[in-house]
């Protein structure tokens, strides 16, 4: 505890000293300010992150389009950590430094997030994390945009459970090896022991990140399902494994009518180019897919297909959109409505402001911000693969359901509390 | 309750024979899950022909829903799912009708059920082995009338283990006990649920319960056996992979010393010269799109046997005896590689579509299933491998090959070109990665970092197969291939890595030169 009292009191020192030698960061001269996206265009991840980097332009197009913020025309300054978390933590470094940009949006793994953390807390910076993760984090400078634990893996396994997602009793977790798989199938696990499921029926595998060769496993998940009772599979693989997961998946004939798998980091833009009619049926959990319908989503879905035939993007005679691209596309916004409301770029002030904020989302919801625990109220949804490689929504829950950061499924997590712990004001 | 219901719709189904009852196929569209896998199944008991359309009519996503009307739309022109007149003009505000998992499991079972009396012989055949996996107890009746008029014995014995599973349920003592003898010949995973079942304690029958024991371990042992199968045969997957990787290395590394850190960027060349094939066909000969592995495999060979000709002459070709420096420059050609096929074709994947008879699997033993792709990229692998032995055995720029490396001073001195051999031997190398690349492209990701994850393996390989041996690298591939599976399916892949790894370290340090080692003066040279 001393030591933590002590690492926070250099944190505080660093942060005071930093605030008062920084320079503005907005330019009041040509009315500019500088915002910094940070997605890896390359490496393994790049398959998941560069329609982020896309989409955050987009919405930056859009808000510079109507005059900017607070008169402010935003400028975009786009780095690559290239899927290579130690990188991460530099270019943000570099971004808030050198670049002294307002804002951050980027990451997509939690290890990338966890990597660039410090540097955000030591400089005060402002980061905008767009995509689920399994919580057991809440930064003062970190909004989650994405899916808490609550808000996608716990509703998706319960609907596995109940009659309609198929009364499923065993469960295999399957996920690539780095903290969020690894975090959210403790959750899981622990989730399913209140239902009453025992150690026997579950089964944990893990893979590296970039694993190529899914014989082995899913004959394993074969295996394992035929040992009775009704067995679903819990997929948190992430990044381009997905696509020779899911080839395998069908090669081998695994059906989703014997053996569901669910996914949490698998949406529109992963299944593109995936032969996906031997997927029919397998499960995505999200809080947005395209399939959506509603006028929000209309134009939305609009306007990333007119962005990505204007700019020529890779993909553009097949538009797609998923959950992280709209958790992007309401941070964005959103930032931009508490820089109105604050009328200043600082980061405190707009941390300060960003509580309750609301944006009419293309999920077909008024999404809020919430007042404390700086993660979003959403809605959670459930969809099948169709042989399109859209999602059908099978499930949804009625209206949006807050965040919990803190998941009650793991021990010592009820006395945390549920807002940013703020160290700086205590001197 | 339900079975009340089941009753009446029935009578309701069988007294209009022509028509289906507007009601049950209403509740198709409008009702709760519960509801509509009870319309499924009365629609499958009815056995009725026009109730097999509406099933396939939702299964394949074409039932909408308008109002209380069930409609199955193509295209402009629908008609009605419960008298099958047509619907014309269609009505607006029509809904597609919401199919989740387990209804598309309910309809499956529900147009197998109805199919089981087709006069088509394959469509009988699918239709067991659709039951075979969770037939329904209201099917008996269908399944029982099937199987007094069916002729076939292949189809006769599985729908006999369908009828068996399902009696295996029913009250009657010495039914389930022939159900359960009978099912003690079934290779199926679900099979062994059930017995699994009714060997449990819960079970009240003392004999049943014996039985299904008995039954049970043969059931187990079959099922093992078939695991055992395929866990082989994802062996000689991999290792078939790993060969095809490590062959080019094999001739460069191997045979002619160098230490060629640029290979793996050669068989990504290789995958993107299958992808630039690939769109070849599609937009120019796009009904022949199954066949563009036959430009792809020779192109592949061909731009990087050029691409390392290209290295050998400018590069490699100075540096010869001088394996630190051509380990850097090597290096360095590989950034550069990388770099450059990102500025081309972008940082991201790019998607190399499967042909046609390269997707699905064969089914060989229950449960168990090959995939074509990996069958294909088996029989490739063995195939370039013949090719290889017989180029380097039988031809006389094999010749050249293995006398300059067993002894390049005398080979010179015999009047053999060293210089333009190192060429030809270095090209043939890398258009082997080349060849890798293409076989790659079908089974993983193709994107500029494809090479760093294989250039490892490939090194491995070689090195523990021992330099200089061919023979040695086909058994070191397969061994790693088998060590890896065998690993990964006991220790999970992560771990499996790691041990493997470590196996060969420990190998390397007591057994340097490999498992074959070039024997006498020759080695040294």
């Amino acid at each position: 505890m001393k030591r933590r009292m002590f690492v926070n009191a250099l944190a505080m020192s660093a942060m005071l000293a930093c605030s008062a030698l920084a320079p503005r960061i907005a330019s009041a001269e040509d009315k500019t300010v500088k915002v910094g996206i940070m997605h890896s265009l390359s490496g393994t991840m790049a398959i998941s992150e560069t329609v982020l980097k896309d989409v955050a332009l987009m919405a930056i197009e859009e808000i510079n389009a109507k005059g900017g913020v607070m008169g402010y025309k935003i400028v975009p300054v786009v780095v690559d950590p290239a899927s290579n978390w130690p990188l991460f933590a530099e270019k943000a470094r570099q971004l808030l430094t050198q670049d002294k940009v307002a804002v951050v949006f980027g990451c997509w793994t939690s290890v990338s997030r966890k990597s660039v953390l410090p540097v955000f807390e030591e400089l005060n910076g402002l980061l905008f994390y767009p995509v689920q993760y399994e919580g057991e984090e809440l930064s003062k400078n970190v909004f989650y945009t994405g899916a808490a634990p609550n808000q996608q893996a716990i509703p998706a396994v319960e609907y596995l459970m109940s009659k309609d997602g198929g009364g499923a009793r065993r469960f295999v977790l399957l996920g690539t090896d780095y903290v969020y798989p690894r975090t959210t199938n403790k959750i899981l696990r622990s989730f399913l022991h209140s239902k009453g499921v025992t150690d026997d029926d579950i089964m944990e595998e893990y893979t590296p990140f970039g694993h190529a060769d899914y014989q082995t496993i899913i004959a394993k998940i074969k295996k394992f399902s035929s040992e009775g009772k009704k067995t679903a599979v819990v997929s948190t693989i992430n990044g381009d494994s997905n696509v020779p997961f899911y080839k395998e998946l069908g090669n081998q004939g695994l059906k989703a009518t014997d053996v569901p798998v669910v996914a949490f980091s698998v949406g529109e833009e992963e299944l593109r180019g995936v032969d996906t009619k031997p997927l029919v049926g397998h499960l995505a959990a999200w809080n947005y897919f395209m399939s959506v319908k509603n006028p929000a989503n209309e134009a939305f879905k609009a306007k990333w297909a007119a962005y990505a035939k204007a700019h020529n993007l890779p993909g553009a005679d097949k538009p797609l959109t998923n959950d992280p691209m709209e958790a992007t596309y309401i941070g964005v916004h959103m930032w931009a409505q508490a820089v109105e409301k604050a009328k200043s770029f600082d980061v405190d002030k707009v941390i300060a402001a960003m509580a309750n904020q609301s944006f009419k989302a293309p999920d077909g919801f008024l999404v809020t911000m919430d007042s404390k625990n700086h993660h979003l109220h959403k809605p959670v949804l459930i969809g099948e693969v169709k042989a399109d490689g859209q999602f059908n929504v099978v499930w949804k829950t009625p209206g949006p359901i807050k965040a919990q950061p803190w998941s009650p499924f793991i021990p010592g997590n009820d006395k945390k509390k549920d807002e940013p712990m703020i160290t700086a004001k205590k001197s | 309750m339900v079975r009340t219901w089941l009753g009446l719709l029935l009578v309701a189904a069988c007294t209009a024979a022509h028509a289906l009852d507007p009601q049950v196929v209403a509740k198709l569209a409008a009702g709760d899950g519960d509801e509509k896998a009870v319309a499924v199944s009365a629609l499958a008991a009815s056995g009725d022909p026009r109730a097999l359309v509406v099933l396939r009519a939702l299964a394949d996503g074409t039932a909408q829903v308008a109002g209380t009307r069930v409609l199955i739309v193509n295209g402009d022109s629908g008609v009605d799912a419960a008298t099958g007149e047509a619907v014309s003009p269609l009505p607006d505000g029509r809904d597609d009708v919401v199919v989740n998992n387990r209804l598309r499991g309910e309809i499956d079972r529900a147009i197998a059920a109805l199919r089981l009396v087709s006069p088509d012989r394959a469509l009988r055949a699918a239709a067991v082995k659709e039951l075979g996996n969770g037939a329904d107890d209201s099917m008996r009746p269908l399944v029982g009338k099937a199987l007094s008029a069916e002729t076939d014995p292949d189809i006769r014995a599985a729908l006999a283990q369908v009828a068996a599973s399902l009696d295996l349920r029913s009250g009657d003592k010495a039914t389930r006990i022939a159900a359960i003898r009978l099912l003690a010949e079934s290779g199926n995973p679900n099979v062994q649920s059930l017995l699994a079942a009714a060997a449990q304690p819960s079970e009240p029958d003392a004999d049943v319960r014996r039985e299904a024991a008995a039954s049970l371990r043969l059931v187990e042992s079959r099922l093992a056996r078939a695991q055992f199968a395929g866990l082989l045969f994802s062996g000689v997957s991999l290792g078939s992979i790993l060969l095809l990787a490590a062959l080019g290395l094999a001739i460069t590394y191997g045979l002619m010393g160098v230490i060629n850190m640029a290979h793996g960027e050669l068989i990504m060349i290789g995958a993107y010269t299958t992808y630039v094939a690939q769109n070849f066909f599609r937009a120019h000969l796009g009904g022949a799109f199954d066949w563009y592995l036959a430009l792809a495999v020779p192109a592949s060979f061909v731009v990087s046997g050029a691409v390392g000709v290209a290295l050998e002459r400018t590069v490699i070709r100075w540096l010869y005896g001088r394996p630190l420096e051509t380990l850097l420059a090597t290096w360095g050609i590989s950034l550069v590689l990388i770099q450059g096929v990102r500025t081309i074709f972008g940082a991201q994947n790019v998607q190399v579509e499967n042909p046609a008879f390269m997707s699905g699997g064969v089914e060989i033993l229950a449960g168990v299933v090959l995939p074509f792709s990996r069958i294909v990229i088996i029989g490739f692998a063995a195939a370039v491998l013949a090719a290889m032995g017989l180029l380097l055995a039988k031809t006389r720029l094999g010749l050249f090959v293995r006398g300059v490396t067993q002894n390049r001073a005398m080979a010179a001195c015999m009047g053999v070109p060293t210089a333009r051999v190192d060429m030809w031997a270095f090209g043939l190398g890398s258009g082997l990665a080349g060849l890798a690349g293409c076989a790659l492209s079908q089974i993983g990701n193709v994107g500029p970092d494809l090479g760093q994850s294989y250039i490892v393996d490939s090194f491995m390989v070689v090195v523990l197969g021992g330099v200089g041996q061919l023979a040695g690298t086909v058994y070191a591939a397969l061994g790693l291939g088998f060590a890896n599976k065998l690993l990964e399916s006991w220790s999970g892949a992560v771990i499996a890595k790691i041990a493997v790894l470590v196996f060969i370290i420990v190998f390397i340090q007591k057994r340097p030169q490999g498992l074959f080692a070039l024997k006498g003066r020759a080695a040294d040279a």
